[in-house]
């Protein structure tokens, strides 16, 4: 992390495919220990900056740092410092959950009795110890994005990108998960999340709403819902999405 | 108006080795309605909507679509029957065009004859006709499907999750087009994880793990809802959800958005006493109401009531 408290630092970061621009001069910074929303309709750009941020893609320009590195220059000391989980595919379904962690931690370069102390105080807090040799594919949804979301703090990462995690979730897990990531945050573990669910945007301490790839709006849940006069936040989105729609 | 059957399922079972996906469902939808199932995902939905879609066969049970059985009649069923699978199921490097013409091709059915049907909402692809299905955005991908599934003007639709991955924009847009739909008189089932778009069905019913909690209107649904519900708003919800779940005579404490959920028995305590109790413990900003149910508070109600949470802890 850099000097400065900040854990993503954006500053006109700009990408463009041929003719279109998929994210369009955004500048924004996260803190650390915060929890970012990122949000915005499908196709607004999303992907694309959060693969910037992960060092997986070259912005066209910009000046952006990631956990204090850069990301045209250092993009492999970012890809340790961070954790990513998405909704898709996070763990390996024919492998158990402690061969996961395994693969996971050894994969961060973890120690072997390091990954087997941290899996297993994070399985005792999350009551599964007992599914620590059952395959992935025989646990149900939830289980597995909990795990998912374990898996991918192992390394305890200075930044975690949550992408769409709770999609298709129960609604008591949705709310587990988000202690999880409230407790993540207290510990210090910034943590970027996009979601569709708008009541979880709520659950943000700063949201940012991007458009067309711009980023139209970002503030905390409270003052976006003042300043776009709505009820809740999927009012705010709504009015500022419909917009180009 | 007598309600006629548009689908009759009883005690419908399917099971995968030792996983049970659906155990033994029973119910009507009536023509015309539509119909939603609202769960999480491996509830059961997609089984459910592909047994229907003569697709997938049952273990046990019947289940029949406009009199004709899913098993015995599938040939016929599926004439009459849109379907739209869970996943974008389009040919990808045809063009949108290209899409609507094959579909409309292996059904017989003539576009320019059924177009009133998907007007609305293929105008809003018209401009990206020659563009390869593959390459559009996840809204309009969905719009696409919902066309192709109409093309042929079937009598029932089955829609597996058509908003899942989508935004809220394009959410509502799609729910505004099913709704137009139904002056139509087309049966929509329709197969949904976001709980908010309960209230926009006829009728739902709240499945999870291949169970029906709850078959009714989304109004009687809330209605039915056995607990006294408090809101709570306060400047730090996670401590909020904390000091509740130490408060005594409370069922349960749930983060809803800006807001904290709290059940109760009914007359067993008031907002003044949850009030008080919190500014004891410190928290002063508090606002505390007594609130209506939301089909997402009775989800949840039914969950904890069928034991589900507890199950999935203790039996490995």
């Amino acid at each position: 992390m850099s000097s400065n408290g900040l854990v993503i630092e954006a500053e006109n970061m700009v990408k463009r495919f041929g003719r279109f621009i998929a994210n369009d001069n955004l500048t924004f910074s996260v803190s650390k220990g915060e929890i970012f929303g990122f949000l915005g309709a499908n196709g607004a750009g999303k992907t694309t900056a959060i693969r910037i941020l992960c060092g997986l893609s070259r912005p066209t320009s910009g000046k952006i740092r990631v956990a204090g590195y850069d990301v045209y220059t250092e993009t492999e000391k970012i890809k340790r410092r961070i954790g990513y989980m998405s909704q898709r595919f996070s763990l390996y379904e024919d492998l158990t959950v402690i061969e996961n962690f395994r693969f996971f931690g050894g994969i961060y370069g973890l120690k072997r009795p390091v990954i087997m102390e941290r899996s297993h105080e994070m399985l005792t807090r999350l009551g599964i110890i007992h599914f620590e040799n059952t395959v992935i594919s025989e646990l149900p949804l939830g289980i597995r994005q909990k795990l998912a979301f374990s898996v991918s703090i192992l390394h305890t990462p200075e930044l975690v990108f949550l992408d769409e995690p709770t999609g298709g979730v129960d609604p008591i897990t949705r709310r587990q998960f988000w202690e999880m990531i409230h407790e993540a945050a207290a510990s210090g573990i910034t943590v970027f999340v996009t979601t569709h669910y708008m009541d979880e945007a709520e659950y943000c301490n700063r949201v940012s709403i991007m458009v067309d790839g711009k980023i139209e709006a970002l503030d905390t849940p409270e003052r976006l819902k003042t300043k776009y006069q709505a009820q809740n936040m999927n009012e705010v989105f709504l009015k500022l999405a419909r917009k180009t729609n | 108006m007598t309600k006629e059957v548009s689908i009759h399922c009883e005690n419908l079972t399917k099971s995968y080795g030792s996983a049970t996906a659906l155990a033994g469902l029973s119910f009507k939808v009536s023509k015309g309605e539509i119909f939603g199932f609202i769960g999480p995902d491996g509830a059961g939905k997609t089984s459910l909507f592909r047994i229907l879609a003569t697709l997938l066969l049952p273990d046990n049970g019947t289940a029949s679509v406009e009199g004709l059985d899913v098993v015995k009649n599938y040939k016929k069923l599926r004439q009459i029957l849109g379907y739209m699978p869970g996943r974008f199921s389009l040919y990808q490097d045809l063009t949108v065009a290209e899409n609507l013409q094959f579909f409309a091709g292996i059904f017989r059915a003539d576009i320019k004859e059924n177009y009133y049907l998907i007007r609305d909402i293929y105008e809003q692809i018209a401009p990206f006709a020659s563009r390869r299905a593959g390459k559009l955005s996840g809204g309009m991908k969905q719009k696409l499907a919902l066309c192709c599934a109409l093309i042929h003007k079937p009598v029932v639709l089955i829609l597996d999750e058509p908003t899942t991955g989508v935004d809220a924009v394009s959410r509502q847009e799609f729910w505004e087009m099913l709704i137009r739909l139904k002056q139509e008189h087309i049966t929509i089932l329709v197969a949904t994880p976001y709980m908010d778009e309960a209230v926009l069905c006829d009728r739902v019913a709240l499945i999870q793990h291949g169970e029906i909690m709850a078959i009714d209107t989304p109004d009687n649904i809330t209605r039915a809802y056995p607990d006294q519900l408090f809101k709570i708003k306060s400047s730090n919800t996670l401590t909020a959800i904390r000091l509740m779940n130490e408060f005594e005579g409370i069922l349960s404490a749930e983060m809803f958005g800006d807001t904290v959920h709290v059940s109760a028995e009914k007359g067993r305590i008031n907002a003044n006493a949850i009030k008080e109790y919190l500014s004891e413990k410190g928290m002063m900003a508090s606002a505390v109401s007594e609130a209506d149910p939301g089909i997402e508070d009775c989800f949840i109600h039914l969950m904890k009531r069928s034991g589900i949470v507890r199950k999935e802890k203790v039996n490995p």
